[in-house]
């Protein structure tokens, strides 16, 4: 029986350094030949699985087997050696050298073992090109080609070395339609020549057309393993988004008033050639919170930068009380009353070798009350910052100690700090939650609620669904760029329904989403 | 009138090309550890190092050659200590190679007090005059070519490591676009986890530059205490280590480049000499190169950011 496994892992639990759980007792078993899906949520351990299976993370605990034999993939080399190959997201090409060259790097045909041979660099490409009917210019510079041709050069690169088992991480998350199915295309191909293929993806219409298994990972866990011809995207959906504890919030009915943040027909083709927000229009007004839910990767993110002017958008308006805030920079958006609790909190949010006073004064170093045009007024700095450690229970040893040396909790704490106190009419919070410990989780969510009954009008992106759907008064639901859905009360919304417009399998029609802007 | 024609004369040129050849190795030094993703500062502190240990050894052992050899171990002997502090200590690497300029200028006179046992006056600041005619680095007059006017007297007759300067330019090129080490360089410059994906180990290859910028700039220090010079002198190498990161960055990286780089700042260098032996103030004259260097800096910079403005193409989506 097992003789026919190409990757069998057996109760695989991986805990990091860092005391995260990725991965619980987890068994995932592939056939040799098939395509087999991985799925699950942004989160729910599907690239920490994979890592270990080509050897770039070790389990805490747990057996691998490749084709029966019990293997420890300690390192890429070793998964290479035993046939696994991978097609990271993320590709790892040399820009300025050609498809060729990036092909035999690391085992370079040489004429008399001094000079690259480079007609023989070619033809390897060529006939491997040919052999599996993956068509690139073997001498064209990576930096010159187009994505799809740069993901075959990925794969390519991978049979050259003798993989029989491919992962492909997340694959068609960079790829056009065209591509993608291109791409599908291919796949099946390499199946039926014999190989066997993991495919990570949570796009549940991909999956559904390629893929003959599919294994289900929710929270680092196993829920199942099922024949692809058997399910149907409904079943699919429930395990993956799936909510395991149903959160509660306290909080009144919203009463909201005049509108503050009206986004119209946005558009945003990025650097890739992919279209990331596609006619988004939206008003979002006082006293209310917005959410935006939706698989990470669909647009909320550009999105975000769009309105804090981190990209030029292609067209559409952003108003602000009236008045367009396109192209304003950061500083006068502030000015305007726009703040902002980033995503990515250590790199845009604070300064991680500045003292939490610093991190605090960032943004109001020029207010009268602390600077007199000449020197800070240090006591004034000083008692203020105290103050609002005291008010968000901020855990430090002084208002000088250095940001980076907090936990990641107390660091989100100092960021909300300084967003929520510098007069806000809008605050944008995007994932402000992320990864953060329950305390100062369940302290933001609470602050949240109290700014937007005091009027403040809270845009709220989060891709955790428990957060955004309990604490919004109304969501939008983001799928490929669009709005895919609008809720305008979200008291009784259920995670099944949620999950079918995140994956794409249903989208509202155009009068319900037109709603949300309140024309 | 009278300028120009005492001015652009044929040892005039000559000169140019002896300025630069130390120049050229310093460069080429550069471009290998650019190629590789390795910031190596030091090359000014190794090629006084090298020049120094050159010189001194090939006074005591009495032959040119075993200086050179000595330069190039020294070079090698820096360039490792600059790898293993910066990549097995996690030493910053700007930092190490600072360090290793320091060294270069205040550690070398304080070796030779130490070894030469001079004290006192001008001799301890230089060992001028241990490099004798006998000891300097041969010079080697090209047959037929010498023969051939101004062409002849512009191109015969220099070091033979000055025409190994040039042949370098052409080598390190080939080194680093026809054979597999250098493929292995590029890539790790460009994409270290590309390369480390395929199992080119990262770090190997950046001992492996330092190593090769270590041998060049050892034979640029043997150029300049064994030939350019008739022995070592302190802070005798005046900048040319600097200079080679400026003539990289002009030079775009590229060996060609950075030759053409080295180039001009050889002919900035020889017309300041020559501008102060017309008997302009030295004052006036001695910014030239670094005016170069600057001019030389603002052109490559609007060069590159004119590339960079080039629309990016955007394909449309479906």
């Amino acid at each position: 029986m097992t003789e026919q496994l190409a990757i069998q892992m057996k109760k695989i639990t991986k805990v990091y350094p860092n005391g995260v759980m990725a991965n619980k007792d987890v068994d995932f078993e592939v056939r040799k030949g098939e395509i087999h899906a991985l799925m699950g949520e942004n989160g729910a351990g599907k690239s920490t699985l994979v890592k270990m299976i080509f050897g770039m993370e070790q389990p805490t605990s747990g057996e691998i087997y490749v084709n029966g034999e019990h293997v420890h993939l300690t390192s890429p080399n070793v998964a290479i050696s035993k046939g696994i190959g991978m097609v990271h997201q993320h590709f790892m090409l040399v820009p300025s050298l050609t498809v060729a060259e990036n092909i035999v790097l690391g085992m370079v045909p040489t004429k008399s073992g001094v000079l690259i041979d480079f007609d023989k660099a070619i033809e390897i490409t060529e006939e491997y090109s040919k052999r599996y009917n993956l068509v690139v210019d073997a001498r064209a510079k990576v930096a010159n080609i187009p994505v799809g041709m740069k993901q075959k050069v990925e794969i390519l690169k991978a049979l050259v070395r003798g993989a029989k088992i491919l992962i492909l991480d997340e694959p068609t998350a960079v790829l056009t339609t065209q591509e993608t199915e291109e791409l599908f295309k291919e796949l099946v191909d390499l199946k039926n020549q014999g190989f066997t293929l993991i495919f990570i993806s949570h796009k549940l219409n991909e999956i559904m057309e390629i893929t003959d298994r599919m294994t289900i990972l929710r929270g680092g866990k196993f829920m199942g393993v099922h024949e692809t011809k058997d399910t149907n995207p409904e079943i699919i959906s429930r395990l993956m988004v799936g909510r395991d504890v149903v959160l509660k919030v306290e909080k009144e009915p919203a009463q909201p008033t005049d509108a503050v943040l009206k986004v119209k027909n946005l558009e945003y083709v990025n650097v890739w050639g992919k279209k990331m927000l596609d006619n988004v229009s939206f008003t979002l007004r006082k006293g209310e919170i917005l959410g935006i839910a939706g698989v990470e990767g669909n647009g909320q993110k550009e999105l975000v930068d769009a309105i804090f002017n981190f990209i030029d958008v292609d067209s559409g308006e952003i108003l602000l009380n009236g008045e367009s805030i396109l192209h304003t920079n950061q500083a006068n958006l502030r000015k305007k009353g726009i703040s902002l609790v980033p995503e990515d909190r250590m790199l845009f949010g604070i300064a991680a070798k500045a003292s939490i006073k610093e991190n605090i004064l960032s943004d109001r170093s020029g207010d009268p009350k602390y600077n007199n045009g000449v020197l800070f007024n240090m006591k004034a700095i000083e008692d203020d910052t105290k103050q609002l450690i005291k008010d968000y229970l901020i855990r430090c040893k002084s208002p000088e100690q250095e940001v980076g040396m907090l936990s990641g909790g107390n660091i989100q704490k100092v960021v909300v700090a300084r967003e929520f106190t510098n007069d806000p009419v809008l605050i944008i919070a995007d994932q402000p939650t992320r990864g953060i410990d329950v305390g100062a989780t369940e302290f933001i969510r609470k602050k949240l609620v109290e700014l937007s009954r005091s009027g403040i009008a809270v845009l709220l992106v989060s891709a955790d669904l428990n957060e955004v759907m309990e604490l919004s008064d109304s969501l939008i639901v983001m799928c490929g760029g669009e709005i895919a859905a609008y809720f305008e009360d979200t008291t009784d919304l259920d995670d099944m329904e949620m999950g079918k417009y995140m994956l794409g399998l249903a989208k509202q029609d155009e009068e319900q989403i037109r709603k949300v802007r309140h024309e | 009138m009278g300028f120009f024609e005492f001015v652009f004369t044929v040892e005039f040129f000559f000169s140019i090309i002896r300025i630069t050849a130390p120049i050229i190795f310093a460069t080429l030094a550069a471009i290998i550890c650019q190629k590789g993703g390795v910031s190596n500062i030091g090359l000014e502190g190794t090629m006084m190092m090298s020049a120094l240990f050159g010189s001194l050894f090939a006074y005591y052992s009495g032959s040119w050659i075993v200086g050179v050899l000595v330069a190039i171990i020294t070079g090698i002997i820096v360039s490792l200590g600059i790898a293993f502090f910066a990549f097995n200590l996690r030493t910053n690497i700007i930092l190490a190679g600072t360090a290793v300029n320091m060294i270069g200028s205040g550690g070398t006179i304080f070796l030779v007090k130490v070894i030469t046992g001079m004290t006192e006056g001008n001799q301890l600041t230089s060992t001028n005059g241990l490099i004798s005619t006998r000891l300097q680095i041969p010079v080697i007059n090209i047959p037929i070519l010498k023969d051939i006017p101004l062409i002849g007297g512009v191109l015969s007759g220099h070091s033979l490591l000055t025409y190994l300067a040039f042949v370098l330019v052409f080598l390190t090129w080939a080194l680093l676009y026809k054979t597999p080490i250098g493929l292995n360089i590029r890539s790790v410059g460009e994409n270290p986890n590309a390369a480390s994906s395929v199992g080119v180990s990262v770090i190997k290859i950046k001992y492996t530059v330092l190593i090769i910028g270590g041998i060049l700039a050892g034979l640029g220090g043997a150029f300049m205490s064994m030939y350019y010079s008739m022995g070592w002198s302190q802070d005798m190498v005046a900048g040319r280590g600097f200079i080679a990161l400026a003539a990289t960055a002009m030079g775009g990286g590229e060996p060609l480049g950075g030759l053409l780089a080295a180039l001009i700042f050889g002919f900035a260098q020889a017309l300041s000499i020559k501008a102060s032996a017309v008997g302009i103030d030295s004052n006036l004259v001695s910014p030239i190169p670094y005016l170069v260097t600057i001019i030389g800096l603002v052109v490559f910079a609007i060069v590159a950011r004119e590339k960079a403005k080039k629309p990016h193409k955007v394909k449309e989506s479906a």
